[in-house]
Parts: C-alpha cells; sequence; structure tokens
C-alpha cells in the first residue's frame, strides 16, 4: 500500500468532505490504513482512480470459491513469515472424485470426505472442497454427476477439466454455487475464459513454468477474467518450494505484479504427494487437491495447518475444563494448570509420563502461561475456587489436597482460605512432575 | 513474460562446523559438515550451495521414557546400545544421538565410568558422529560428560546440553577434549542468543556450538518454535553472528503427543499416523532452518531422507 502522501497526490484536493472525511489528506491517511475504499470519493479522476487502484490493490487477490457459510476464501494474503503479522485464509484441502464413479463408491467417497473431521483444541479440522473430475470424457455425464454431487454434498466444487464444452456444461449447471474452474492453460485458453465469464466462476490457470504462467495469466486478464488461481505444476518438491515462495515473494515485495494470486497444487497419492501437500501448507499453498488422502495422512496435515494459520498473538487456547489423567479415582491427588495450550500440553505430556492416577483442572486464564497469568491477575486463588466448583472437581477427588505450580508457590495461603484444601506446592517447571508425583 | 527472482541480499551466513574426526584428525570416525548456507532453507535459487542436513537416529542406554513405536521398530536391539546403532546406521542414519539416561541419580544411577564404556562401545560398534547427552539431571551430568569427553577425546563429539543455568561444566568437557557443544534454550530467539554468548564468552569457540532452540512438536506448540527457527535464520542471515551458527531439532517428542500413538476413530493407521507426526514435525523444522535433525523412528528417517533429496531436486 501507498503512504498517504503518495495516495493524497491523486486526490482532487477539493476537501468537500463527501467522503465523509473533513479534508482530502485525512481521507488518504485513512485509505493508507485501509480503513477507507477508493469509492467513497466521488470526485477522483479517471487518472487518478487507476493510479491508486493498481497501488491500493492487495498484493494476493482474494477469491472467494463457492457460496454460503462453507464458502473459501483464498489469497489477501500480506506476509512472508507468519511472525511478521499472521497467514490469514488457512490453505483449502479438497478431495477428487471423478465421474466414472459407480453410485456406491460415490456415496463411500462422500461419507469418507465427512469422516474426516476432527475436533481439536476448540476448533473442527475438516476437508473444505470437493474436487470434480472428467475423466469420462463425456460432458452430459459430467454435468449430470456435478448436479448429482453439488445436490448431494454442501461443499465448494472444483470442476476439473481441459475441455471448455464439458466445463461450460457443468459450470452453467450449478454455477450459482460458484465453483473453481480447473482449469485454464495453453491448450484452451479463450473457450475456458468464455466459460468463466459466462458463468462468472474463478478459474485456475496452469503453467509448467513461472514466465509462461506470467504469460498466460496476462492473457486471462486481457480476456476479460480477473477472478483467477495459479497452477504452477511442480514436478518435484524443489520446485513446489520455489515456485510457491518466488510468487508469493514477488507480490508482497511487488517485485512483479502478474502473479498476486492464491495457489493451486495438485497433490498426487503416496508418500511425495504427503511431502509435496505439508511444504504447501508451511509455503503458501491456498488449494491442495488431493488424489487420494488417507486418513492417518489427513489428521497430521489439519494440525499442521491449524498450527501454522494460528494468530502469532493470540495463544491457543484448551477447553477450561477437569482432565483425568491415567484413570484416576477418588484417592488420586488434584492439580492445576492454566488453559494456553503449550502450557496444557507440556503439563499433560508430564503427567501421563509419570504413570501417575492424578486429575488436572485446567483454569480459564485467558491462554496465559502460569506466571504470566498470575501478574495479570488472571490466575488468583477465586479464579482457582470458581474453576473448581463449576467441574465438580471435589467431587472426583477426595484426598482433600491441592498440588499447585510451583511458580505460584505464593498463592498457596490464600489458595488454602478460598477452598479449604491442604495446599502442596508442585514443581517450578512441568518436567519435574513425574519425580514430584511418584515420590 | 520474465518474472525477476526475488533473492533477498543476506549480509551474513551460517558457520560451517565438522562433526566426528577421521583416522587423519585423530578420531576414529567418518565425519560430516555441516553449515554453511547463505540463504533461507532449500532455495537454490538464493544459496546455490547444496544444503547439508544431517539426520541423527534416537538411541538410549535406558528404556524408561523411550516410546513404544519407537522401541518395537528396533525389537531386541533397544536393550543393546551398540546394537541399536548399528540398526540405524543400517537404515541409513549419518549419525547418532545417544542419550545416557541410565546415569540419572533417580532411576538406575549408572556412574560416568560405566556411560563412557557405553558410549565407547557405540563408537567401536559404528565409526558415525556421535551426539551425546546425559540424563538431564545438572549435576550428574556434569560428571558424566566430563569422563565421556575424556573417554572419546579427540573424536569430535556433539555433547549435549548447555543451558543459561548451568553450562561451564559441558563447556569444559567439550573445550578440553576438542568436541562441539549444544547451547539449549526454551523457544526465545533471545535466549537462543544469549546461550551462545555465554559459552562464547566462557571460551568455547563459536565454530565449536550448536543451537537447539526447542523443537516442539505437531500439536504441541510446533507453530512456535517454526517461527522462533525462521526468525532465528533470518537474524544470522541479517548479520547477527552470534546466531550463525547451526541448528539442531529434535523432533523424538511427537510420539509424546496423543494423536501420535493413541488409536482414535476415523483417524487412520495408528502407526503410520504417527510417523507423519514424527515427519511433519521434522519437515517444519527443516523448513524452518534445522541443521540436524534427531528422529526416533526408522521409518521417519526414511521420509525424512525423501524430503531432503526432494527439496535438493535429486528425486
Amino acid at each position: 500500500m501507498a503512504t498517504a502522501i503518495e495516495i493524497f497526490k491523486h486526490l482532487p484536493k477539493k476537501n468537500c468532505g463527501d467522503c465523509k472525511f473533513p479534508t482530502c489528506l485525512a481521507f488518504a491517511m485513512q485509505l493508507a490504513n485501509n480503513k477507507a475504499k477508493l469509492d467513497d470519493c466521488p470526485h477522483l479522476s479517471e487518472a487518478g482512480r487507476n493510479a491508486l487502484a493498481s497501488s491500493s490493490a492487495p498484493p494476493i487477490r482474494l477469491i472467494k470459491v463457492g457460496s454460503g457459510k462453507n464458502a473459501v476464501d483464498m489469497g489477501d494474503e500480506t506476509e512472508l513469515y507468519r511472525h511478521d503479522k499472521r497467514f490469514f485464509h488457512p490453505v483449502a484441502f479438497a478431495l477428487r472424485i471423478a465421474d466414472d464413479l459407480g453410485e456406491d463408491d460415490l456415496y463411500k467417497r462422500l461419507s469418507y470426505v465427512r469422516s474426516l473431521r476432527f475436533e481439536r483444541v476448540g476448533q473442527v479440522l475438516k476437508m473444505d472442497l470437493l474436487e470434480l473430475e472428467c475423466r469420462s470424457g463425456d460432458a452430459d455425464r459430467f454435468a449430470a454427476f456435478v448436479k448429482k454431487v453439488a445436490s448431494e454434498s454442501e461443499l465448494p466444487l472444483v470442476l476439473r477439466t481441459k475441455d471448455a464444452a464439458a466445463m461450460s456444461a457443468a459450470a452453467n449447471a450449478i454455477k450459482e454455487k460458484r465453483p473453481l474452474l480447473h482449469g485454464a492453460d495453453a491448450s484452451n485458453l479463450k473457450e475456458m475464459c468464455v466459460v468463466a465469464k459466462s458463468c462468472a466462476c474463478p478459474l485456475t490457470v496452469g503453467a509448467d513454468d513461472l514466465n509462461g504462467l506470467a504469460d498466460m495469466v496476462e492473457a486471462v486478464r486481457k480476456e476479460g477474467v480477473e477472478d483467477m488461481v495459479l497452477d504452477p505444476r511442480p514436478s518435484s518438491l524443489k520446485e513446489l518450494l520455489e515456485r510457491c515462495t518466488i510468487i508469493r515473494r514477488s507480490a508482497i515485495r511487488k517485485t512483479f505484479r502478474g502473479l498476486g494470486y492464491p495457489i493451486y497444487l495438485s497433490i498426487p497419492a503416496g508418500r511425495d504427494g504427503m511431502l509435496m501437500a505439508s511444504t504447501a501448507v508451511m509455503k503458501y499453498g491456498s488449494l491442495l487437491s488431493f488424489e487420494e488422502l488417507p486418513a492417518s495422512n489427513a489428521l497430521p496435515l489439519m494440525v499442521l495447518r491449524q498450527n501454522i494459520y494460528t494468530d502469532p498473538q493470540v495463544p491457543i487456547q484448551v477447553k477450561p475444563d477437569l482432565y483425568p489423567v491415567n484413570n484416576p479415582g477418588p484417592d488420586a491427588p488434584l492439580l492445576f494448570t492454566t488453559n494456553f495450550s503449550l502450557t496444557f500440553f507440556t503439563v499433560m505430556s508430564d503427567l501421563e509420563k509419570s504413570k501417575v492416577p492424578v486429575w488436572l483442572q485446567v483454569v480459564d486464564t485467558e491462554g496465559l502461561s502460569v506466571l504470566t497469568a498470575y501478574s495479570a491477575g488472571k490466575l488468583t486463588s477465586e479464579s482457582v475456587k470458581n474453576a473448581l466448583q463449576s467441574t465438580g472437581a471435589l467431587e472426583r477427588s477426595k484426598k482433600g489436597t491441592l498440588v499447585i505450580p510451583g511458580m505460584v508457590a505464593r498463592m498457596a495461603v490464600k489458595l488454602n482460605e478460598a477452598t479449604g484444601l491442604q495446599i502442596i506446592v508442585g514443581p517450578k517447571e512441568s518436567s519435574g512432575l513425574p519425580k514430584f508425583l511418584r515420590s | 513474460m520474465e518474472v525477476p527472482v526475488p533473492r533477498e541480499k543476506w549480509a551474513g551466513s551460517i558457520g560451517e562446523m565438522e562433526l566426528g574426526a577421521s583416522l587423519e584428525k585423530g578420531g576414529s570416525r567418518s565425519s560430516l559438515r555441516l553449515g554453511g548456507n547463505k540463504g533461507l532453507p532449500f532455495l537454490s535459487f538464493e544459496d546455490p550451495t547444496s544444503r547439508n542436513v544431517a539426520l541423527a537416529g534416537f538411541v538410549a542406554d535406558s528404556l524408561e521414557d523411550v516410546p513404544l513405536p519407537v522401541k518395537r521398530a528396533f525389537g531386541n536391539a533397544v536393550n543393546d546400545p551398540a546394537r541399536w546403532a548399528a540398526a540405524w546406521k543400517e537404515k541409513g542414519a549419518d549419525l547418532i544421538c545417544l542419550h545416557l539416561t541410565s546415569t540419572n541419580p533417580e532411576e538406575k544411577d549408572v556412574s560416568p565410568e560405566e556411560a563412557a564404556a557405553t558410549v565407547m562401545a557405540v563408537m567401536k560398534a559404528v565409526e558415525l558422529p556421535l551426539i551425546i547427552y546425559g540424563s538431564g539431571h545438572p549435576e550428574k551430568d556434569a560428571k558424566v560428560l566430563e569422563k565421556v569427553g575424556e573417554a572419546a577425546k579427540g573424536e569430535r563429539l556433539l555433547l549435549g546440553q548447555a543451558e543459561e543455568g548451568g553450562y561451564k561444566s559441558v563447556a569444559a568437557a567439550s573445550m578440553a577434549n576438542g568436541h562441539a557443544v549444544i547451547g539449549f534454550s526454551n523457544l526465545d530467539i533471545n535466549l537462543a542468543k544469549q546461550i551462545v554468548i555465554l559459552l562464547t564468552d566462557y571460551g568455547v569457540g563459536r565454530g565449536d556450538v550448536i543451537i537447539d532452540p526447542l523443537m516442539a512438536a505437531l500439536g504441541m506448540g510446533l507453530e512456535y518454535s517454526y517461527s522462533v527457527n525462521e526468525r532465528i535464520r533470518i537474524s544470522a542471515l541479517s548479520g547477527d553472528a552470534m546466531l550463525q551458527v547451526p541448528m539442531i531439532c529434535d523432533c523424538v517428542s511427537a510420539w509424546k503427543a496423543r494423536e501420535a500413538s493413541d488409536d482414535i476413530p476415523q483417524a487412520g493407521d495408528t502407526l503410520e499416523r504417527g510417523i507423519w507426526w514424527e515427519s511433519t514435525t521434522a519437515l517444519a523444522a527443516l523448513l524452518s532452518g534445522a541443521d540436524i535433525l534427531v528422529l526416533g523412528h526408522p521409518g521417519s528417517l526414511q521420509i525424512a531422507k525423501d524430503a531432503l533429496k526432494g527439496f535438493r531436486g535429486e528425486a
């Protein structure tokens, strides 16, 4: 984004206030911070609009696939590294289904996709799209198949065929669902652009090298299609990493503007595919279309995606609850920790390692770790007491003692007063728990 | 249309170091070179030098905390560190990471002399370079690593680990006998730098330090490690000399994740999932800057090998 002063140069400088800001300079400042839209100024000259539109366009175009609540947003990323701010739109996963599948197999496949659904630290991990491939070579059959799947599944669709006639029939049959069309390449560019325009759907653009891809993007744009997704067709892990990095860097660093679109990658079955997919989750993929995705691969990939797309400024929180560890009974001791995921995972793994049955009360500290939460007043004798009450912890553990983190040993007296429990100060580091519990 | 290649102009590079000393250098092992990189991992347009990442096989002399799938993969060999290490060599490990957990005074309390004998037995069984850890008990580790360091003088081991709260004894053991040392820090770029400063101020050469910024496993804080590692690499390449050292990432902790070893409905074959749990952790370590990966399962080693070939464009 240009600076306010650069933007100001192109504004009419009338200070008319029609944009709801007192002066053109104030409006420019809002524009620079993405808090106003160019269209809010009714007096902008054509030349000024063009100059500003190109410099204010997001570096990577936002593409929406699908409609309604399951629609998938891709692109509109602003960072090369997640620690600089965050990655915004999690890479979407699609599973491919070919139109030559028998009815039974189709239903099996659809129910398999639905089964790839996991709940983890309060979020649902799942598949995002289906990619329907015309393998039959029969346009009517493909269109009927696409219609059928669209009526069976709420997931957004990718339509995969090189044949523009088959694409046209299928895409028009479900165009209100805004499928992604895969896609255009050198062999069918004009025809595919006609289809994409006629049904107002986004289009993938594929080429075997980046220079060729840039040419294709330019050509598609000249045909009047703006909603594009790039298919850089890497043939190796090296090509995948390097092409995705060049595309992303060019867009963010503004060294080349022609490739500022989300990235689609076709993922082959097997180990190579899993390596490509994991790499693409970390390095700039927007949509991965899997030929096959066994559940044993899906869960690690989905968790990787969850991890990488976490906002670094917002700690992941686990559910404040009473967690049984190693099958505890009423005699098992009661411990507490915070709901910061990292703290929780570490404590949990050390408790499991100890093999000693215990009850672990997780206290809601808004995702802060023990000492930070204590210092910020989010971990108090009251909040611990309330947590124990809300989970009925004292009906489960009848030992009458509470083990507290060594870092907050100073809470002991107040906790004893608040809960009436005997307080035992545990180790300062979670790694000391196994030894502590065994003794 | 020519797409210009957006190369970052890095001012720094990662220092080079060698592990394992060959006969002519006074040891008895094969050796491997690490570091030397001038760009972010595996971007050949930025750094044409081939990236050398070493894959270490995890071995322990006590099975207390060894994950079950890891034990199973090696059968009876896990009862003998030398045989376990030999099995790793067979499976293609570049070096061995031996944990002397039996020395823990709260458990078997094996003496430093016995521990050194274990190390010598492993060295005799395989000629690969070695990483040696104690049991994590600070006072005992000081004695164990001193003994091991002496016994393997000149072999250019990598000794673990130096921490802000206790680094002098392991630093001394490395300096006196020509070994390298691991500087550990807890998920923080500034602490990573701090431990290198402490070690070098104490007299350890910067070329003898490898940092371990703590690789949190998939689903257990991986995103923190990924970003800390990336920031460490970017700072090093931007010219921060104290971070221009190779990085080691231990991925074995991935097996502690519930999802890596529990049977979960609809989540597929448990062992296959566990291997990918460790391998995905390893990939995140590779892409964020690791120079050595420590792996527990041979399946993960094979995947990491394939990944390295793939990133280098050899596959």
